[in-house]
């Protein structure tokens, strides 16, 4: 029976240049040649320029003294300093700013979200005036708008705006009171340790006990209890170890405290305000896009409003949110990169700026600044894949 | 309530007198819209009542007023002597009592079948979580489909996922099923499976009350049977008079409709 | 209630009113606004917002503010002070285009409207012409308009050009060129073919990846480099080569949404028929997709719109750019507030009506029309 199947019953081939095969294979290797023959021209082009302008290349300058200030720095850096250790400046600056735009944006995003949705007429209309005012408006101009037409605009250190003799605001930055810490405040430290440990044992304790009785405990409240009043206890019993070092005007500034400089509250304040437009669209329609019913039949069953956006609307609108979430995260850091038109020293003013003018090194130094945000593009989205194959519904 | 007893047209109904559901003179309005007009209904413990009526009448409105998914503005509403007001714990006590299906089956998508059925036992009853899974599990068996218990609904067919429905109600165990058009959403050769589970919910004694077109159903299991128009009962009769001697002119229209196919 | 007296017969109850204090205005304040004692914090807290942002808003933009005059010792500096934007109008929307040549760039916005308008008469049935002279046609009479130099018109560098004109040269003509090479990517993307497929990933995954201002330092730092001895373009040129490839791998993004919209069955159907690939494409997806992804469009538009205000940043005049340029006129220092509320009103009205439009569109959709 199983002789095989003969040769005469295979479909009859087509001429080469009719099968769809050989067809592909043919265009496909016409594409890659051409990119490759475009890649090679650029490259010759490039190679001979730089020969011609006198252009070293390679990546040795990164070892060379920098020679420049920078106006903040997150590490320890000083004009002796090299090149790379200015790249890593400007890279934690601007991670430092789009960590602080993501945090703001996304509370901020979510209430306004959340506002939009109110049934109070007036809280919702406020809501999408706010929405459909600052995310028409380009976000470089509202950076603009803080910066040289509010910030810069404040009062000399002299008339500062001033909350409770410890914040002040002027044209300098944003000064506030730095924490000291004095012996013992390790004890306060380890407190806190102990009450996220105790914490995270407790809500296993009271997962476990209601699985077996069904007796349910308010883990939130205790938590926010421990979390309080562990750190408290141990801060009397260590007799309060810690001390602020409040600015003060001296001369024409302030000096001590922790000075936030203009151009990072001004980048930070308009990323925030204009990317929470964008979340706050996303939170809506995630919010709608769990169906009423899913909430009615909740409620048909006895489970409290409480309870029903607990376990069954913020389940499912999260896998809504998630996804689209990330990608505001992904653009607001890509946006950070604005910092330049200001001078806030992020990374592409820092290295695609400064470095570039002094070392000429435009390919290499632009490359750089490119895999930086392309390696963090990347994580995104491979987070982003993951998240969706971890939270596909199943369906038929 | 002496108006009350001379709307309950039936005498010989095997029912005892235990009032389970009194609606007195109800009323309600969508903006402007007189939805529920002067609704007055009495329903006993162990009673299947069918609710019919063309498309806009009000039949869903109704029983939806009954767990306070709608809320009625005039008259009052009183389930198992707790009247249904804008105070929360009252609508809970009722809502823990009284289940209900939907057209739609409203499954939570994200959560497993056996999860569906144990969230409220667990959340609203206190119930642990073994207790409840073994309750979910007996209920999964009387409607047929224990092997389904780890799949998502998502996988189900509609037939099967509105079994699921009825026994994630069954799970609280209520005093008192509404079933608000339960087959309507499903294809013709599912219709049966789910009437299947619902008539043998009646045998054993549920109070049910089923907004329905299946006249079929309405024969067999209901003791009564109410026919709403443009927002008022217009006519409630046990379920042979009804059929082969409609007294209303707008019941014989409906019916001639509804039978003819 | 109960002992109302049935006037009626049965099943011909009257359509009552609603109780009163759930109608008309009262009963829609209670319902929107007094609900709860929440509901009474929130609106009494929002009335608290609103009085304090919105009289001062007011006073300073419309009551206290200076209107009329030429100079700025004509502003009272007791509000806004309009008279600056009024001093460089000119500036703020054609950049240092020669005066005596603007009327090129009316005539060319006032061709664009004319020709513009019949795409939205829906009666009118030569829509497919009209987009392609629109796309193809316009441009080229527009470049001659704008550059000159031929047809007895005098010719303007590029660096003249500037103002809200650039801002709108650099995102339609960005958008425009765009749209071909996203279409192609896009199928590329969807190709069956590993190797096209691969260099369409790579290459719009690269350009969304990366900030559109290393774009734009990359289009002015490094192709010079790219090209041979000799060549050279212009600054303008580079910039929009840079914003065209960066917003060609959004459009692909878009249409690729388009065309995974479109039921399997359509191309199946096409093949059935004996139509070949390309053809299957042209005359059954495309057209579909395309209508399903021109809200996608307008949005990608609309983006890129905001984002061309960047240019200012390789020193290339802009709306924004022009704003602040004029800012730092000696004479006229201080009005930076002034010209960011002129600026950003600019902007919102054309975003603000696009963005209305796309979602009109998005309904018109949903509704199967």
């Amino acid at each position: 029976m199983a002789q095989g199947v003969s040769n005469s019953n295979r479909p009859a081939k087509p001429p080469i240049w009719n099968d769809p095969v050989y067809r592909a294979l043919f265009f496909q290797f016409l594409v890659l040649g051409g990119v490759i023959a475009l890649g090679a021209y650029l490259i010759s082009n490039t190679l001979d320029n730089l020969a011609r302008q006198g252009i070293a290349s390679g990546f040795g300058f990164l070892d060379t003294t920098a020679g420049f200030s920078i106006l903040m720095s997150l590490i320890d850096y000083s004009e002796e300093n090299t090149y790379g250790r200015a790249f890593f400046v400007g890279l934690f600056n601007t991670l430092l700013v789009a960590g602080i735009g993501i945090f703001f944006a996304t509370i901020f995003g979510f209430l306004v979200g959340v506002a939009r949705l109110s049934s109070n007429w007036l809280l919702a209309k406020m809501a999408t005036v706010y929405i459909e005012t600052l995310r028409n408006i380009p976000l470089l101009l509202q950076i603009f708008f803080w910066y040289f037409g509010v910030l810069r605009n404040l009062p000399a250190p002299r008339d500062s705006a001033m909350v409770m003799e410890s914040f002040f605001l002027n044209n300098r930055g944003l000064y506030s009171p730095r924490p000291v810490f004095e012996d013992g405040f390790a004890l306060i430290s380890w407190a806190f340790v102990a009450a996220i440990v105790i914490i995270i044992f407790m809500a296993k304790w009271a997962h476990k006990r209601q699985e077996k009785t069904g007796q349910q405990f308010h883990t939130v409240y205790a938590s926010i209890g421990i979390i309080i009043g562990l750190p408290s206890i141990a801060a009397v019993i260590a007799g309060f170890p810690m001390s602020w070092n409040y600015p003060e005007l001296t001369g024409f500034n302030f000096t001590g405290g922790i000075v936030v400089i203009p151009e990072l509250v001004s980048l930070a304040l308009a990323l925030s305000l204009y990317t929470a437009t964008f979340i706050a669209e996303i939170v809506r329609s995630g919010i709608m896009a769990v169906s009423h019913g899913q909430t009615e039949a909740s409620y048909a069953l006895g489970i409290k409003p409480g309870v029903t956006l607990r376990k069954v609307v913020i389940p499912q609108a999260l896998r809504v949110i998630i996804p689209p979430l990330t990608s505001q995260y992904l653009n607001l850091t890509k946006n950070s990169s604005l910092a330049a038109a200001i001078a806030y020293p992020d990374l592409v003013l820092v290295f695609g700026g400064i470095v570039l003018n002094q070392t000429g090194q435009a390919i290499e130094v632009l490359s750089i600044t490119m895999a930086v945000y392309l390696t963090i593009s990347l994580l995104i989205s491979a987070f982003m894949n993951w998240y969706n194959n971890k939270m596909a519904l199943v369906e038929r | 309530m002496s108006e009350i007893a001379i709307q309950a047209p039936t005498k010989e109904m095997t029912v005892t007198d235990d009032v389970m559901i009194n609606m007195i003179g109800v009323h309600k309005w969508y903006g402007e819209f007189h939805v529920l007009k002067d609704i007055n209904l009495t329903v006993h413990k162990g009673e299947r009542i069918v609710i019919c009526g063309p498309s806009g009448s009000g039949k869903s409105t109704m029983i939806r007023c009954i767990n306070r998914l709608e809320e009625h503005q005039q008259g009052q509403i009183i389930v198992e002597g707790t009247e249904l007001t804008g105070d929360l714990k009252h609508v809970e006590q009722i809502r823990k009592e009284v289940g209900m299906v939907f057209q739609h089956f409203n499954l939570f998508p994200h959560l497993s079948i056996l999860d569906n059925l144990t969230l409220a036992p667990i959340w609203v009853r206190k119930m642990p979580k073994k207790e409840a899974e073994e309750v979910a599990m007996n209920l999964l068996e009387r409607v047929k489909i224990p092997e389904q218990a780890k799949k998502y609904p998502g996988q189900l067919s509609g037939g099967q996922q509105q079994r699921v429905a009825i026994a994630r109600s069954l799970c609280m165990n209520p005093k008192v099923m509404l079933f608000d058009e339960p087959t309507s959403a499903l294809d013709p050769e599912m219709i049966k499976e789910v009437l299947d589970v619902m008539v043998e919910l009646a045998e054993e004694g549920m109070t049910m009350m089923c907004v329905t077109h299946e006249m079929g159903f309405a024969k067999t299991v209901a003791n009564r049977v109410i026919f709403m128009d443009e927002g008022q009962i217009i006519e409630e009769n046990e379920p042979n008079e009804f059929f082969n001697n409609p007294q209303n002119d707008r019941t014989k229209l409906f019916l001639s409709q509804i039978l003819s196919h | 209630m109960s002992d109302q007296k049935p006037t009626h017969k049965l099943g011909e109850h009257p359509d009552w009113a609603p109780p009163s204090i759930t109608i008309g205005a009262v009963g829609w304040v209670r319902a929107n606004m007094l609900s709860s004692p929440l509901n009474i914090f929130l609106t009494l807290l929002c009335g608290y917002l609103i009085y304090l942002s919105v009289p001062p808003v007011v006073q300073w933009a419309f009551l206290d503010a200076d209107w009329f005059g030429t100079n700025r010792d004509d502003c009272s500096r007791e509000g806004a002070c309009w008279i600056y934007i009024g001093f460089w109008f000119k500036q703020i929307m054609y950049g240092r285009y020669p005066d005596t040549e603007v009327w090129r760039i009316n005539f060319a916005y006032a061709l664009l409207v004319v020709a513009a308008i019949p795409l939205f008469v829906p009666s009118f049935r030569w829509k497919g012409w009209l987009s392609v002279f629109l796309l193809i046609g316009y441009p080229i009479i527009a470049f001659y308009l704008f550059v000159g130099g031929s047809f007895g018109m005098e010719h303007v560098e590029t660096p003249l050009w500037g103002g809200l004109f650039l801002t709108l040269v650099i995102s339609v003509l960005g958008i425009v060129a765009s749209l071909p090479i996203g279409i192609v990517l896009a199928l590329g993307r969807r190709s069956d073919m590993p190797v096209v497929k691969a260099i369409c990933i790579g290459f719009i995954e690269f350009w969304r990846g990366i900030p559109l201002i290393t774009v734009l330092f990359m289009s002015s730092v490094m192709f010079p480099l790219f090209l041979p001895e000799g060549m050279h373009f212009d600054k303008l040129i580079r910039a929009l080569i840079g914003v065209m490839l960066f917003s060609a791998a959004y459009m692909a993004e878009v249409v690729r949404g388009g065309l995974q919209a479109i039921p399997k069955g359509q191309t199946e159907a096409a093949e059935a028929l004996g139509l070949s690939y390309w053809k299957t494409m042209n005359l059954v997806i495309m057209p579909q997709a395309l209508k399903l992804v021109i809200p996608g469009i307008v949005n990608t538009f609309i983006g890129l719109f905001k984002d061309t205000t960047l240019v200012l940043i390789i020193g290339l005049f802009d709306l924004l750019g022009m704003i602040q340029l004029v800012g730092t006129n000696p004479d006229w220092l201080g009005f930076h507030i002034e010209g960011y509320v002129f600026a950003a009103f600019v902007f919102w009205c054309f975003c603000f009506s696009m963005s209305r439009y796309s979602q009109h569109l998005e309904k018109k959709l949903h509704t199967g029309h």
